[in-house]
């Protein structure tokens, strides 16, 4: 099956379902979010049975002018599967959540204004699996706009909460400046090399390249550095407001606090790994190169220093668990924006930054979704999302809490949890790569980790509840809370399915 | 062997928390466990106890376990034997059973796992595993002050373990191999400079984790604070992994840097001995008492290892660190599970409220003092053969012409430790056992036959290993 058929699955899914919400009476709406799981696991099992042009040459899709835009290597497959794997596990989240957005859209009796909701991600999954595709420039840009339009009403979704608006202008009027910034840089990209197309970039950076590309019959000039940096740069502004990198983080805490949870789980996991997998597609030909290299580490170890002592630091003061997280997603960025400073292609004896990325990528994954289907039901029920709401978990529900607590000694990097790993990872790239700057920083960094996350384990175990009575879990969130701890347990120890998952 | 007795534990936790009795299964666990320890000891250079299995290919890792050598097996001996102590002596508040022992389970699960690793990252996050319920176990069932103690503890011992975490990273890089059997063949490769660097990461971070002065003040409130198990464990067993990493990596792969750090160590381990000591016995209460004599009597370790930097070829001073962190690691056990007894039987662990309670419970006060001879460190028990081979190792290449040298110096300033705890100890001892009996210790009650038989056990150790050394340095040949 070629692998276009994923996102145009993906995206019929999408309209089947808000054509069924619209013109079905019925009151309940969670049917909406469960059909959609429902669909994105079958489009997930295709995703394994899913071939490029590579695997079949002489179909006739295979000479389709499409794969200019679109390639299906090892890499756009598993970004694919993480997309699909967030939205389930987000979808899941939204169904549990379904009580607080029916009071904050309709009224708390009424669902009529949720069914969207459901159908909502969906699209903005297609976008992310375009986006593990993309190889031009101007096709990852739609794809882009796909991912973040659909976001600007997903923010703002519970329309009578003023946290939520006020989250999605805030989304809104950033997100429209740094998509500015994405296209005039992409501009300057293309004015320097004539080309949009990812695999030309790299051919055109080849140092003195004067030879025609194959096929073609321009002759191109010799490149002039100034203007190709500067949309390096430019892109890299629009990027990094994607991935949450300083100085481009500043909506950053608000939209995370305002927005409802499952859509904070989803800009914070799926929005990120988006953005991740295309600055690893922008940047791969620029970090190759001998002719921008240089220049490119620079600007990439600036923003990782940046962005590890602000995320890190910022988040030590914090009271309000979901800001913390945000505080925590930046934190997370500039690990991983350590790794690509780090840049390093795959050898035998290791696996290079692009990989290490993505496997980091999916143990935060695992690690933030199940935290955030905590702190939906903390919400929920105890109507608060401070840490001092979970003072006490630890006597009311102490399964919830050893949960919770594996879940944020992973988010710390305790070793023996999947959150290690990615660590580690990183660590030993930037070491290799000698950029001890970095290393002392990241070091400083995850010791302000460990302080922020043992906080909240802190107020579980160590202080009397306020409110005795129990959280009780609903059946969906406790299997996906149970099933992510174990993953997170079990592939602290054993790594490899996530490396198979690579290959 | 080895995978079953590292995961014995792991899996008797799992077990606790699915629902088995919470205390038999830990007794049965440590019990299996130091059955399968004891016969390490006779049969560890047979293979059946090496394993190892492919966790990632790039790096290279696996988890791995295997007696490297004899200190791998000492310290195995070491641990499971005090979690049978611990777990068999532990009396857990009401209702809260599961944590109390599955905790337990887990901190000796970890340092098992991390004694036992051939793998430098298996070595690392064992370690790791048993922290984080330490941590726990202080902050929710600690005693009076508990959440600041347990607070200090988690931060000190996190930010250690990131540093100790950047040395090893480091030294993996150097020699291209987390295999730490094939580490240690690449000594004597490595670039003077990074050695440098290496060693002082590792002398701080493994420091850290030790309580090197100044880094030491989280221990004797986190041990005072601590539920007995907890601090039976940590002081005895866990602490040592600090020590175990110094000797296992830094000194073969290091040796140039530690040389250029040791004026500074010997400064901080005479911290350790003196200044640690001195305030040892201003403390007015048992378990602070205790816990700073513990931090005290890691000078004396330092000090072997100190010798072997500066000799190292020196045979005596790599024993004698490794029978000294046996014989306090079964010593502090002992005190510490005497020491909750006494609060148990009396109420109180201040030194002013106590006395005469050895009329009233005359084998508590029996088998206290052999723990404080051991202590002091009196000929027949334990920490004298380790103490002596210590003060013999400084004085290996003493020659009268060429004057003392610096590990020279300090070992004649350590031996007025021995005099320091000699004054705290035997003042405690009086305080609590002689004199008048007060309201506390009337009618308190003694041991039961159950709570002798841990300690029994601990007290044999001494004797065996005091009585007859080699024991332990047949091992280490």
């Amino acid at each position: 099956m070629p692998a276009y058929y994923l996102e145009a699955l993906t995206v019929t899914l999408g309209i089947i379902l808000l054509m069924a919400e619209a013109f079905c009476s019925c009151k309940t709406k969670a049917w909406v979010g469960l059909s959609a799981v429902v669909g994105l696991v079958v489009i997930l099992l295709l995703t394994f049975i899913a071939i490029g042009p590579d695997a079949n040459p002489d179909a006739a899709w295979a000479k389709w002018p499409l794969w200019n835009f679109y390639n299906f290597d090892g890499l756009a497959r598993f970004y694919k599967i993480f997309a699909l794997v967030t939205t389930i596990l987000v979808l899941l989240l939204a169904v549990d959540y379904r009580k607080i957005l029916a009071r904050f859209t309709e009224g708390p009796e009424s669902e009529n204004g949720t069914g969207e909701f459901y159908a909502l991600p969906v699209f903005a999954c297609a976008g992310m699996m375009w986006l593990a595709s993309a190889r031009d420039l101007a096709g990852a840009f739609v794809a882009l706009e796909l991912v973040t339009v659909t976001f600007y009403i997903l923010v703002a979704y519970m329309r009578r909460n003023v946290g939520s608006l006020e989250a999605g202008v805030k989304y809104l009027i950033l997100g429209a400046l740094s998509t500015g910034f994405l296209v005039y840089g992409i501009a300057w990209v293309y004015g320097s090399l004539g080309t949009m197309n990812l695999d030309q970039i790299a051919h055109a950076l080849i140092p003195h390249t004067l030879t025609p590309i194959v096929g073609d019959s321009v002759h191109y000039s010799p490149i002039s550095l100034p203007p190709l940096l500067f949309g390096i740069a430019l892109v890299m502004v629009g990027l990094g407001f994607k991935i949450g990198a300083v100085p481009m983080q500043v909506w950053i805490p608000d939209v995370y606090q305002g927005a409802p949870t499952p859509v904070t789980a989803f800009l914070s996991v799926g929005s990120k790994a988006a953005g991740f997998i295309l600055t690893i597609r922008f940047l791969t030909p620029f970090l190759e190169s001998d002719l921008t290299r240089g220049p490119v580490v620079t600007l990439l170890l600036i923003l990782t220093c940046a962005t590890l002592l602000f995320g890190n630091l910022a988040a030590i003061p914090q009271t309000n668990f979901k800001r913390l997280l945000a505080y925590s997603s930046i934190a997370h960025a500039g690990f991983l924006i350590l790794a690509l400073a780090a840049w390093k292609p795959e050898t035998d004896f290791s696996q290079g930054s692009a990989k290490v990325v993505s496997f980091y990528l999916a143990t935060y994954l695992l690690m933030t979704l199940g935290v955030f289907f905590v702190l939906a039901q903390v919400r929920i029920q105890r109507d608060g999302e401070s840490i001092k709401d979970f003072n006490g978990l630890g006597k009311t529900n102490p399964q919830l809490a050893l949960a919770l607590t594996v879940l944020l000694a992973a988010l710390a990097g305790v070793p023996l949890t999947a959150g290690f790993w990615g660590k580690f990872m990183v660590f030993s790239l930037a070491v290799e790569a000698q950029l001890w700057v970095g290393v002392g920083i990241a070091f400083v960094a995850a010791a302000a980790g460990f302080y922020y996350y043992f906080s909240v384990i802190r107020a579980m175990w160590w202080i009397a509840p306020a409110d005795d009575t129990a959280i009780v879990l609903p059946s969906i969130s406790k299997v996906c809370i149970a099933v992510l701890t174990i993953a997170v347990l079990v592939l602290g120890f054993w790594p490899q399915p996530i490396w198979a998952l690579l290959r | 062997m080895l995978l079953l007795l590292v995961f014995l534990p792991i899996l008797a936790f799992i077990a606790i928390l699915c629902g088995a009795p919470a205390r038999l299964t830990a007794i049965g666990a440590s019990a299996i466990n130091l059955v399968l320890g004891l016969v390490a000891v006779s049969s560890w250079k047979s293979s059946v106890w090496a394993f190892s299995a492919p966790v990632l290919e790039k790096p290279a890792l696996h988890l791995a376990f295997g007696f490297t050598d004899g200190m791998s097996v000492i310290m195995v001996l070491l641990s499971v034997i005090v979690t049978l102590a611990a777990v068999l002596s532990g009396k857990a508040p009401a209702g809260r059973e599961k944590l109390y022992f599955g905790s337990s389970l887990l901190i000796s699960g970890g340092a098992l796992g991390a004694f036992a690793a051939t793998d430098l990252f298996f070595f690392f996050a064992f370690h790791e595993l048993a922290l984080i319920p330490t941590f726990l176990m202080i902050g929710i069932l600690g005693r009076g002050d508990r959440r600041e103690a347990a607070w200090k503890i988690t931060i000190y011992l996190g930010l250690g373990s990131i540093v100790v975490l950047a040395g090893l990273v480091w030294l993996a890089n150097l020699t291209g191999t987390y295999n730490m059997v094939e580490m240690v063949k690449a000594a004597g490769t490595l670039d003077p400079a990074a050695q440098k660097g290496i060693a002082a990461l590792l002398i701080i971070g493994f420091g850290t984790l030790v309580s090197l002065f100044p880094f030491h003040s989280w221990a004797a409130p986190a041990y005072a604070s601590a539920p007995a198990p907890v601090a039976m464990l940590h002081a005895g067993v866990l602490k040592k992994f600090g020590l175990y990493g110094l000797l296992r990596l830094a000194i073969p792969l290091v040796p140039d840097g530690l040389q250029f750090w040791l004026t500074p160590l010997l400064v901080l381990l005479l911290g350790n001995i003196l200044w640690v000591g001195w305030v040892t016995i201003s403390q007015k209460r048992l378990d602070l008492m205790l816990g700073n004599s513990s931090v005290m009597h890691m000078g004396y370790i330092f000090l072997a290892i100190a010798a072997l930097i500066a000799f190292p070829e020196n045979p005596l001073a790599r024993s004698a660190a490794i029978v000294l962190m046996f014989a306090h690691g079964i010593s502090i056990a002992l005190l510490f599970g005497l020491a909750d007894r006494i609060e148990r039987n009396t109420g109180s662990l201040d030194l002013q409220d106590l006395g005469g309670l050895a009329k009233s419970a005359p084998s508590l006060a029996f088998l206290f003092g052999i723990a404080a001879m051991a202590s002091i460190g009196l000929p027949g028990l334990a920490n004298f053969s380790g103490e002596i081979l210590v003060f013999l190792a400084a004085f290996a290449r003493y020659n009268g012409t060429s004057g003392l040298g610096p590990v020279q110096i300090a070992c004649i300033l350590s031996i007025w430790g021995v005099v320091i705890s000699a004054v705290y100890m035997l003042r405690a001892y009086r305080n609590i056992f002689q004199g008048p009996t007060v309201k506390a210790t009337e009618s308190a009650a003694d041991l039961t036959l159950a709570d002798r038989i841990p300690a029994t056990l601990l007290v044999l150790a001494l004797f065996a290993v005091g009585l007859y050394p080699n024991l332990l340095l047949n091992l280490l040949k």
